[in-house]
């Protein structure tokens, strides 16, 4: 059994060019930012998210409004909070959760997020099967599908993942800058969709617009099947969909590059291009596609949005989406396989990813996963936010588990996991919706952490006291 | 050279998007709009990987929903 230290020298073999601070030299100006969050944001998903706002019966005013809010606070939660931490300490989230939280409870999450990217991989290869099966006639998934629904269906998925999972051994570099240079023409063809198919609806004029909307297409009348959503759903869902990367710290690997921490306000290029303009044109697309009686899966509402350009769409944004996040996870799984080589782990991730894919569960049920996604990483985001501004206000000492050369940092562990356990309960005995449960879980999270390391310090310090009287532990907050 | 490729990149761009307000507009028919936008489309890819600048911060980006 490989012992914790070697997990340890595992994980930092991975990361062996990540571990100093950003240098000056290499820091980033607004463009680079606004590029990058407005591709990233642009993507696979978009064409899900928007159909499944439909299917779950937005009202039209609860939908603009609600992602109006949402969306702000998301931009608000990537200034405030990750920025700020990303631009001071300079170091990605990998390098300063270790300091937080030790290696080995790294190493736990590290397998927890590279699960969660294969999934959400997973979801972006069934997207693009959808759009490879047209060709062929393939039976697409239905709204309610969970299981494969076809032999054509598993055919098509195996063959998608197996193209992606070879195209992210062979050059994951030359995919991303693909994947850049088809960010601008993403955009527009969301754009396009949508403007395309309002004459079908019967907007014929500006002014036909909201009554179309509010009637035909945000009618606030759910699926058969689907939870009706409120203005606070939306709201809720647009704010947290990201939710691991801003208040979950994930993008801390991004800001630590921006000269300014006011570069955070460049995630609105994302969130307003991508989840404000293209969830609303993809939920034009599929209440056509319900009207008309057309099947409601990515591939074909493009279609019918674009012809051939929308079936592209779908395959490149899927498929583009789908090379990184196998990438990412293969960098977390290698901790695991640190004897393979890096084409052997991509290529076992690219098989949990396809296996994922079967199921049109994850895709069909994007928004549930989304929100389980970033609330399952998001409690060590808390911890990093509770340990770089509130442990020094109460005279505890910042990045203890490095301090103390801890492997394990149990504060860290036990807010994690504690606060994933009380959001369970608030779902399960209080009714309280996994859309809404990112807020009290990062107070929770906040609250637990302080409270444990308040309690492990001065144990710590109370205990190097008596053992130690003639040369005391430097006092708390004070570096050896 | 490169102006040609920009020009080109950029028709490309507008006759994704372009054709579909046509529609709207009632000045051509949706087919018309769904031939033009896949003629965007390839003179997109063919002409933007050559000049279009994709430098950004060095790490990749995290994949995001």
């Amino acid at each position: 059994m490989p012992s914790f230290r070697t997990l340890a020298e595992r994980l930092d073999a991975i990361n062996e060019f990540d571990r100093e601070p950003v240098s000056e030299d290499r820091l980033q100006g607004p463009g680079s930012f606004i590029g990058l969050y407005a591709g990233e944001h642009v993507a696979g998903t978009e064409f899900v998210i928007g159909p499944l706002f439909v299917a779950h019966g937005v009202a039209a005013a609860d939908l603009f409004l609600g992602l109006l809010v949402g969306n702000l606070l998301a931009v608000l939660s990537w200034a405030f909070i990750c920025a700020p931490i990303a631009t001071r300490t300079r170091l990605n989230l990998y390098w300063k959760l270790r300091k937080i939280a030790g290696p080995n409870l790294l190493f736990l999450y590290n397998i927890v997020n590279a699960l969660m990217f294969c999934f959400l991989a997973g979801a972006m290869i069934s997207v693009a099967a959808t759009a490879v099966g047209i060709p062929f006639d393939m039976a697409m998934p239905q709204l309610s599908d969970l299981y494969p629904n076809s032999a054509g269906w598993v055919v098509t998925v195996l063959l998608v993942g197996a193209v992606v999972t070879v195209l992210a051994i062979l050059g994951f570099e030359k995919i991303a800058h693909f994947s850049k240079v088809a960010s601008p023409w993403m955009f527009l063809v969301f754009v396009a969709c949508g403007v395309a198919v309002l004459p079908q609806l019967g907007v014929h004029t500006i002014g036909d617009f909201w009554q179309v909307a509010s009637e035909k297409i945000w009618t606030g009348v759910p699926m058969e099947g689907r939870v009706k959503f409120t203005f606070w759903h939306v709201t809720f869902f647009a704010w947290f969909c990201n939710m691991a990367m801003h208040i979950g710290m994930a993008d801390m690997t991004i800001l630590r590059y921006a000269r300014k921490w006011t570069y955070g306000f460049a995630s609105a290029f994302g969130m307003y291009l991508g989840h404000y303009i293209a969830w609303i044109a993809s939920g034009i697309l599929v209440a056509l596609a319900l009207q008309i009686g057309h099947e409601v899966a990515p591939g074909p509402i493009a279609y019918l949005g674009a012809g051939l350009a929308g079936l592209v769409a779908v395959l490149i944004a899927g498929w583009t989406t789908a090379n990184p996040t196998i990438y990412r996870a293969g960098l977390a799984m290698q901790t695991i396989t640190p004897n393979w080589k890096r084409w052997k782990v991509t290529l076992a991730v690219g098989v949990i990813t396809t296996v994922a894919a079967l199921f049109p569960a994850l895709m069909m049920r994007l928004l549930d996963f989304v929100a389980l996604y970033g609330l399952l990483l998001m409690p060590m985001g808390a911890v990093i936010f509770a340990d770089f501004w509130l442990l020094p206000k109460l005279g505890l000492r910042q990045d203890y588990a490095e301090w103390k050369q801890l492997l394990f940092s149990w504060p860290a562990a036990l807010a994690w996991f504690v606060t994933l356990g009380a959001c369970l309960l608030l779902n399960l005995a209080g009714g309280v919706e996994i859309f809404f449960l990112g807020l009290p879980g990062w107070f929770i999270a906040v609250a637990l952490y302080v409270g444990l390391s308040l309690l492990q310090q001065r144990r710590a310090a109370a205990t190097a006291a008596v053992t130690t009287a003639p040369s005391p532990e430097p006092a708390l907050g004070e570096r050896p | 050279m490169k102006a040609l490729l920009y020009v080109i990149s950029f028709l490309g761009l507008a006759l994704t998007v372009v054709p579909a307000f046509l529609v709207f507009a009632g000045a051509i028919p949706w087919e018309t709009h769904a031939t033009l936008m896949f003629a965007g489309t390839v003179a997109w890819f063919v002409t933007a990987p050559f000049w279009m600048h994709t430098g950004s911060p060095d790490a990749p980006a995290n994949p995001a929903p």
